[in-house]
This record gives structure tokens, sequence and C-alpha cells, in this order.
């Protein structure tokens, strides 16, 4: 078996709540090579984002990780010491999120900040620390960086903490950049920004980046793969082109349906109906089936396995399965 | 041309920041502003945050005194004299459904203020009968009336929040970012509900949001705003495949659409920086210090917006 960079298997993570078990990630299973961007779109509630802190084992107290591996170019996590995990986030895989405002720290300047995480992960002190933050923050497009060192994170604007957010992810070269959301707490003008630098950071270092968000236009636009994700569960995923043109889930051919896009601008948008799923009471079959058009008696039953439908696509919906069999009578 | 059913005339909305022990500075956060909507009308306002987009929408139904400025109502002049009765004709829909519905009250008082607050009804009875019609005009289940707003997902709540918004039968709803805090698949529900809506009372919107392929979908006519004044306004389908303005354009060019072959084909135009502050504005034109076509004349004076042929205002020197 070939090793891949990062590789998720039948990842189940659970919330230990007052009300019960929150299952929020519900058996989720992908792969990552080196300097692939990967895309996980789900809308909120759809476990994307607990994935990702999944992978770096940061779940709130609650938070555990219930069943399944994640294997880093082939060594389990969990087996991993808490030294051993320090050790790979940062210098493996880093993260960065949503809420450039929230996640600096108010009292320190943007460069000791920067400086721990140098510090940290790598064997550079003092001035060649120093060197390195004014060096990252080129990096990652900031202007007079010597002045900026020396300013506290409110002296910033959200377009540039984010920036500073990226520099101290990639202050020791990671292999995997995991975004949560980057751009959803800006402006239209500096998400365009911060999508391009990580395009072309992504070029120069050669990381693979995992992208997480619920904007399909930031997905089109930057990911080689998507994962679509529902409920806690993959719902389809494949080729960027194989998502957009020719969806397989009947939760991804919705969600196509129901955004504005240059071309149904005329017409009238197709809602997905109901409400979105409460993942205190998950069904026992698809988890889409309550808003979906064309469930069957199955789909309320059996959760529906991954099907092949070519090399660079994977739906897991029963009406695949239904079709399949009405055309070639295949034993599935 | 019939007569605008809503007329706003160098709209003008200053906030006194303190600098200081002593001073106050004005904040101009809607600098002479002017536009109209016509009767049945979807008017899309659009703009980063700070642009001023959401004090036009406050100040024109009088959230805000205006500084100075006019707004008119079928030819009636908007102060705050008559902005009791004007309210009746002018609604709001707020963005967030979760602070702009009061925790304390049920669904069924929620929806029928408007209509205490104006005397719509004669008895209890058709107090009753009329809040149930709109709980079913906007999708929601009658049986629900009772019911806390703390009961309801975001996408009911935003319902709730517009049929209190119709209850007075206005013709006219400023809608500040009614769909920006529902999930993806939500918002289509609720942008087709506006739809709807409008095509069945006639009623006019400002739809003012920052998902500019939202806006475009739902608007007839789209103005673009950035750091408190109208840059350029045309019909929807003008402003956006023959933009003018180098802000518009970038705007546009920044907005990532859902489709990766035209994603990845077209070019974004990354603009410089960051939008300055609306405290320490430059002078002239306030987009000249990211604009790649600013020249002498940019500092110097202030472009108004001037007629490009069928209604496409453009506020530039150089386009």
């Amino acid at each position: 078996m070939s090793e891949y960079l990062l590789d998720v298997q039948d990842l189940h993570t659970s919330f230990f709540t007052d009300a019960g078990e929150v299952q929020a990630v519900n058996g989720v299973s992908f792969h990552l090579d080196p300097g692939e961007i990967l895309g996980i779109v789900g809308e909120s509630g759809s476990g994307k984002s607990v994935t990702a802190y999944s992978i770096m084992q940061i779940l709130a107290d609650t938070g555990r990780i219930v069943g399944g591996r994640i294997l880093y170019k082939g060594d389990d996590l969990s087996k991993f010491s808490e030294k051993q995990m320090q050790k790979f986030r940062g210098k493996s895989c880093s993260i960065i999120f949503q809420d450039p405002m929230t996640s600096l720290n108010p009292v320190f300047t943007i460069g000791s900040q920067l400086k721990e995480a140098v510090v940290l992960h790598t064997d550079k002190r003092g001035k060649e620390a120093d060197e390195r933050v004014i060096e990252l923050l080129e990096l990652v497009g900031i202007n007079e960086p010597q002045k900026r060192v020396k300013q506290y994170p409110f002296e910033h604007s959200g377009g540039m903490r984010q920036r500073v957010m990226i520099a101290m992810a990639l202050a020791c070269e990671p292999d995997i950049l995991i975004a949560d959301e980057p751009t959803t707490a800006l402006d239209v003008t500096i998400q365009a920004q911060i999508l391009e630098l990580i395009q072309e950071l992504q070029l120069k270092l050669g990381m693979a980046v995992i992208l997480v968000t619920h904007d399909l236009g930031v997905i089109a636009s930057m990911c080689d793969n998507v994962v679509v994700m529902y409920g806690g569960r993959i719902c389809e995923r494949g080729t960027a082109s194989e998502i957009f043109y020719h969806p397989k889930h009947e939760y991804t051919k919705g969600l196509l349906r129901s955004i504005p896009n240059v071309n149904n601008m005329k017409e009238r948008l197709v809602p997905i109906a109901g409400t979105p799923i409460n993942m205190l009471n998950l069904p026992k079959g698809c988890s889409f089936c309550a808003r979906c058009d064309n469930a069957m008696k199955i789909c309320l039953d059996r959760v529906p396995e991954e099907l092949e439908i070519n090399e660079n696509h994977k739906a897991s919906c029963w009406m695949n399965v239904k079709q399949a069999f009405e055309e070639g009578g295949a034993a599935v | 041309m019939s007569a605008p059913l809503v007329e706003v005339r160098n709209l003008k909305q200053y906030f006194p920041v303190k600098t200081g022990f002593f001073g106050t500075k004005p904040l101009k956060a809607v600098d002479d502003v002017s536009f109209y909507v016509n009767p049945g009308e979807t008017l899309g306002l659009v703009g980063e945050s700070g642009c001023g987009k959401t004090t036009v929408g406050r100040s024109l139904i009088h959230l805000y005194t205006p500084t100075s400025g006019e707004v008119y109502f079928n030819g009636e002049r908007v102060e705050k004299g008559n902005i009791k009765q004007m309210r009746r004709r002018m609604q709001m829909v707020f963005q967030d459904p979760y602070s702009s519905l009061d925790p304390r009250m049920t669904v069924e008082d929620i929806i029928g203020e408007p209509l205490d607050v104006h005397g719509l009804y004669k008895t209890k009875a058709e107090r009753r009968e009329r809040i149930l019609s709109l709980m079913e005009t906007v999708g929601l289940n009658a049986e629900h009336a009772r019911r806390y707003a703390h009961e309801f997902s975001g996408g009911q709540r935003q319902r709730i929040g517009i049929a209190r918004a119709l209850a007075a039968e206005p013709q006219f709803i400023v809608c500040d970012e009614p769909v920006s805090a529902l999930d993806v698949s939500i918002q289509a529900q609720v942008i087709n509900m506006f739809e709807e809506l409008q095509d069945k009372l006639g009623v006019a919107y400002l739809f003012i949001a920052h998902d500019l392929l939202v806006v475009h979908h739902i608007s007839d006519r789209i103005a673009v705003m950035y750091l408190g004044k109208i840059v350029e306004i045309a019909d929807a389908d003008d402003v956006n495949n023959n933009p003018m303005h180098p802000y518009t354009i970038s705007l546009l060019s920044a907005v990532p659409i859902p489709d990766p072959d035209i994603a990845r084909s077209r070019k974004r135009i990354l603009l410089e920086g960051d939008v300055p502050s609306p405290l320490n504005m430059p002078s002239g034109c306030a987009f000249r210090t990211r604009c790649r076509y600013a020249t002498e004349q940019c500092a110097q004076s202030c472009p108004s917006l001037t007629d490009r042929g069928n209604g496409h205002m453009v506020a530039c020197f150089n386009r």
C-alpha cells in the first residue's frame, strides 16, 4: 500500500454533552497527497471543522475521537505522546482559524507572538529568530515588517491579522496547512487577497492544504479535490469539476441549485426544503433523507455505502445504487 | 417614467467620535448620497463592511436622525414629526435573526406589535386572524404562534422578522443583510420568499448585502458604495456585465464564483492594502489610494455621479 501524507480512516468524533452524545463526525475517511489542495465543504454542523480539529487533536474538553485512525506518513497519531503531538502541530501540520480577531493574543506584540512559534519549533534563537520573524512577515506580504513586529494586534486590520496568523502557521514550513474558514470573517476584496496568498504560498512551499469552508465559490476557485459533508458524514468526493458539473449526491445537487450562480440570475432559486439536521437526533439511515426529494424507503433505514462513479468521483447515495441496478443489474 | 416611491437627496450621516480628551471629530458614515427606488422595485446596495450601507438604510427610516439631506416617500418628506405614520409604509428587516426579536415575546406578539402600534384592527379576533394569515404568508406554521423566538431555527426567525415587517402592509422594506446569517441551504428559501412577496404584494426593497451574487440575483438595479459614497449605480446586469468604476471592477473580480472553470480562467484584480479609516479619509476621491487609474485630479476634487447612458451612473474622472 502506498503511503499518503495524511490518511484519515473511518474517523468518529463525538461530544459528550449534558443533552447526550453528539456524533459530530461519523465515519469520515479521506487522504491527502503532498502539495494537494483539498476542500471540505458543508454547512454549519456538518462536522467539517470537527474533522479538522480531530486531525490536530485540539478538540474541546467534551470532545473525543471514539473510533478510526489518523495516519501521518503512515504513523498513527493516536499513538503519539503529548510531546510528539506538540511537534506534529506546527512542524508537520498547522492550522489557521476563522476569526483572526480572536486568535491572536491582544496583550503581546505581533513580533513576540511570532517569535514564540519560531523558538518553540525551530532551533533559531535570539537575533536569528528575530530575522526569521521579519522574513515570515515579508513572505505573507506585510509591508514594513520592522515596524509591524512592534505593534499589537488591535493596530492591524482583519486582513493583516489573518496574514499574521498565516505567517505563524508557516513558521516551520509544515507539510500540511489546515485553513478553517480562513476568509469567512473578511470582506470580498480582502478575501481575494488572502486566497491568492494561500495559493501562492502553496506553490512556493509545496505544502498540502486542507481548506474547510461553507463557500462553494471559494472551493471552486481553490481546490483540486473536494469532500462534501452533511450531518457528520461524507456525501460525495471527487475532483472539483466532477463535483460541480456532475454531482451524484442529492445534497450536492440541491446545494448547487440553491445558490445564485452566473448562469441562473434570471431564474428562481431551487431551495433545499426543511431545516438543518439536529445532530442530537441523527436519522438511522442517510443523514440527508429528511430533506431529500427523492428519498426512498431504504434511505431511511440504511446508511448508503460509498459507490465509485468513476476513478475521480465517489458518492454515498442510494440513488446511484438504484441507477446502477437498473442499468446493468449489477449485484451491489 | 413613474414617480419614484422613495427618493433620497444628499443624505449625510455623521457620527461624532471622541479624539483625545476634548475634541470630537465627525465620522462621515454616509456622505452625500442620493438615489431613488421605484414602486415594486428592488435596489441592491453593496459594499464592504464599514462603507455605510447599513447606515443608509437606518437613516432612511430615521432609526438615526440624518445629519442633513432629505428623504421623500411618495413625494412627501419624511421628518421626525411624521415618522410614525411613515413607518406604516416603510419597514425594516434586520441582519441578525437572533438579536432582532425580543426573547420574552411570543411570535404572536412580535408580529402583532406593528398592528398594535398603528391600531390596525378593531377586535382581538381580527388581530389574531391577521397574525395567523401573516404567518402563513411567510411559511410559518400557525400552530406555533404562542411559541417564543428561541424555539425557532435561524431561517424561521428571519421569517418571523419578515412577517413583522409585513404586518403594517408597507410599500417599502429596507432589508439589511437579511440572509447573511443563514446557512447556504436556507438562504435560497428566504431569497425566494422575498421575490414571491414582491410579485404578490408589489412591495419595493432596498436590499443591503455584501454577497454580490445574491444581490445580483434579487435586484433590478444595484448601487455600489465605498467609504460613505455611491460610486456606481445602474441596472443589475449592467453593473455585472459592464462595471465602470475601478472599485466595482475589482469588487466583482474578487467574488468567488461557484464554477471551477470560470473561477480558474478569470483573473482577480487585487486591490492593494485596506480600506482607509473613515476618520482619516483621503482628499478628493476616497478610492484613489487603492486605485490603478488615480491621477492628480483625483486627489484634488471628488468626482460626482454622471450618467454614462441608460441611467448607468458612475463617479470617476478616468473611466
